[in-house]
């Protein structure tokens, strides 16, 4: 659905009583909130419940809403929060920044996975692959500067840090994506190339 | 410039020339080094290729559903984000400001109806007791009148725990 409408005018029409207008919000940030709640639970079906949470929670709050920061680094918020109780209501691990199961896990990746992804030859699957086994913060952080397109410091205001510090945590998440297509993918980037 | 030329750092400094961010000295620096050393030409293309990867990598999609699935839970909500917007406070505030002049008026009346000429020591009483409150309150039109201001009534003082309820929920 295209609308010449940016988020802010929408975001009055639906504050001033226009429910359907918040469909517009939904259709322009479905794919954005998807692909970051799926970063966090790392699964398809769970990922769509969650964010249909994200969007709810969101229009509940539509009010609190004040304008003085980008409406998609407002709702990454209530993405991580949504994001992280449901992962503690399910009992998940949540893996930290310097959890070495993460590599341990990212060893042991699912043969037919793996399998897929040399079958499908796409580099597009490789790398989502490659991100999927990264710490939630790494690819939270991979996934708003390349595929949300937000800058060092609307990065680092969405997950209330210092830029340096989101420039400092962009840097490590790409080497650690770095040393994973290498170990991983080797081969299959040598067969794309 | 006294940086040292281990591999993560050799990275770190071509992701910033990557990104925009190298200072301009750097940014010269780095493209004198880029076309003299075999090591950071090499690392400079593994890194635009992830680069490339990254970039040319788009957004997962959810299920074609989903904004309808959004919208129907959405519909359920019966506090819509700004309900208070609907009304128009003009109106509310026109409808308080009409039976609060309604009551002033009722006690104006009332009070000049009172004679206070008599008004003695012994003589307050007996007006007390003399007093006709059904001579006030016998009109039914007068009575349905008090009737609705006390629903309203009722009813802002619901919305008044409402808001106090929302507003130590929103803090705690």
């Amino acid at each position: 659905m295209s609308t010449g409408l940016n988020d802010t005018e929408i975001i009055n029409q639906v504050v001033g009583g226009n429910q359907q207008a918040y469909a517009l919000l939904v259709n322009r940030y479905q794919e954005y909130v998807f692909t970051l709640v799926l970063r966090i639970v790392k699964n398809r079906e769970d990922a769509e419940e969650v964010s249909q949470d994200v969007f709810i929670k969101a229009y509940k709050n539509l009010n609190s809403f004040r304008g003085d920061s980008k409406f998609s680094t407002w709702l990454y918020t209530i993405v991580n929060n949504t994001g992280i109780s449901f992962l503690r209501k399910r009992k998940l691990e949540i893996y930290s920044l310097d959890n070495e199961a993460v590599f341990e896990r990212a060893d042991n990746i699912d043969s037919g996975v793996r399998a897929n992804v040399i079958e499908q030859k796409s580099k597009q699957a490789m790398v989502n692959e490659a991100i999927a086994q990264l710490s939630r913060e790494d690819a939270l952080a991979i996934t708003l500067f390349y595929k949300a397109e937000q800058s060092l410091e609307e990065m680092a205001k969405a997950m209330g840090i210092e830029t340096n510090a989101a420039k400092v945590r962009l840097h490590r998440a790409r080497t650690r994506l770095k040393s994973k297509m290498e170990n991983h993918f080797s081969q299959e980037i040598k067969d794309l190339n | 410039m006294n940086r040292m030329n281990t591999t993560p750092d050799i990275e770190q400094r071509l992701w910033e020339y990557i990104d925009g961010i190298s200072t301009a000295d750097e940014k010269s620096v780095i493209e004198q080094l880029l076309k003299t050393d075999a090591e950071w030409k090499a690392k400079y293309k593994t890194l635009m290729e992830i680069q490339s990867l990254l970039k040319s990598s788009e957004l997962d999609a959810p299920s074609m559903r989903f904004t309808q699935n959004v919208m129907d839970e959405i519909s359920k909500l019966h506090i819509a984000p700004a309900a208070k917007k609907y009304i128009n406070q003009k109106i509310i505030w026109g409808i308080g400001f009409f039976f609060i002049a309604l009551i002033l008026g009722f006690l104006i009346f009332g009070l000049s109806q009172m004679d206070f000429s008599t008004a003695q020591p012994s003589g307050i009483s007996k007006e007390i007791k003399g007093f006709d409150i059904s001579r006030f309150f016998s009109n039914s039109w007068v009575n349905a009148l008090m009737m609705v201001n006390i629903l309203l009534g009722l009813i802002l003082f619901d919305n008044y725990l409402n808001t106090k309820k929302r507003k130590f929920r929103k803090e705690s």
